[in-house]
């Protein structure tokens, strides 16, 4: 009882929180100091159409590192914790065969959605969407693979090497923009081209791939790793 | 913001409420991961709506797509393929 009147009472706090807030909201008429400075000078400065990846990749690119790290340290746990539980002997109990409309339907559509994912982070700094989108589209497509046929073994061998591949070289690139342009992750020592083109934009393409593999992996080997633990 | 926009916005939003109302009061596991996944969809569809494609993809391929899977995944594993006898509650 108590803590039921406990959690009324935050519940209604939170609430007149957020009403103070929205009671106070009015939209800005003009972009504010940071967002005028990337709308004015990412065309000519990065070269991406796409402002949103231009402050992903390049900008605030140090903080995607982070986050590709923290996915990579997310995915290691998982594949360790599960790794435990494994059991050695497979195939102890006969799993149901998924439907016909499921595995025709997956026949059809992992390739598609494969290749929407590929083309999602490769014209990540033309449209919407980029490394981690991408990355998510290609694992679903995994996923996809995985509910057709749930005794479907991925090589973790192809996984590992490609998410470690594309670490190393996210940072290389990087490291090559210190070297020979204007600071870590620095997209300009190749020619940034016309705005718009497919390559254009300096490495951008290049480290959102790169990116988009190595979440693709990340996210892929989790789901493997699910896959093959017999129980929980 | 136009007034369809507007009627669609709360409408949107109406059913987002809707659907996580759902999500934690259902009677039923799998519907509650079915409205779950709704709310992200949703969510995603006004990301759009606010003139935000990239968290909009975001939204839709993890929070409504990877995620409802995965949950369904797991519960499938829990449940194993014996019927133990504390289902039925």
């Amino acid at each position: 009882m108590i803590k039921r009147f406990v959690a009324l009472v935050l519940l209604a706090a939170i609430g007149a929180m957020f009403l103070t807030l929205l009671a106070g909201y009015e939209p800005d008429t003009e972009l504010n100091l940071t967002a005028r400075y990337y709308a004015d000078h990412t065309a000519e400065d990065i070269g991406a159409a796409n402002i949103v990846t231009a402050i992903v990749v390049t900008y605030r690119g140090l903080d995607t590192l982070g986050e590709v790290t923290v996915l990579f340290l997310a995915s290691t746990i998982v594949g360790l914790v599960l790794a435990l539980g494994r059991k050695q002997e497979k195939n102890q109990r006969a799993l149901l065969p998924a439907g016909e409309l499921l595995t025709t339907g997956t026949r059809f559509l992992a390739p598609l959605i494969m290749l929407l994912g590929v083309y999602v982070f490769v014209n990540g700094h033309l449209t919407p969407g980029g490394g981690f989108q991408g990355g998510a589209i290609i694992a679903s497509g995994a996923l996809l693979l995985l509910l057709a046929d749930p005794l479907k073994h991925f090589s973790h061998g192809l996984i590992s090497t490609v998410e470690s591949f594309a670490g190393i070289f996210y940072v290389v690139i990087g490291l090559l923009g210190l070297f020979l342009a204007g600071g870590f992750l620095d997209n300009r020592f190749l020619p940034t081209g016309a705005l718009g083109a497919l390559f254009s934009a300096g490495a951008i393409p290049l480290i959102y791939s790169l990116i988009g593999l190595k979440v693709g992996a990340e996210l892929s080997s989790m789901l493997a790793n699910l896959a093959e633990t017999e129980e929980l | 913001m136009s007034i369809l926009m507007t009627t669609m916005t709360v409408v949107l939003c109406l059913a987002m409420i809707g659907a996580a109302f759902v999500a934690i009061n259902g009677k039923s596991l799998p519907i509650a991961i079915l409205a779950a996944g709704l709310v992200s969809l949703v969510a995603s569809v006004l990301f759009l709506i606010l003139a935000a494609p990239d968290v909009a993809m975001t939204e839709a391929a993890i929070g409504s797509g990877l995620t409802t899977f995965l949950f369904f995944f797991v519960l499938g594993r829990v449940r194993g393929g014996e019927q133990s006898g504390d289902e039925n509650d």
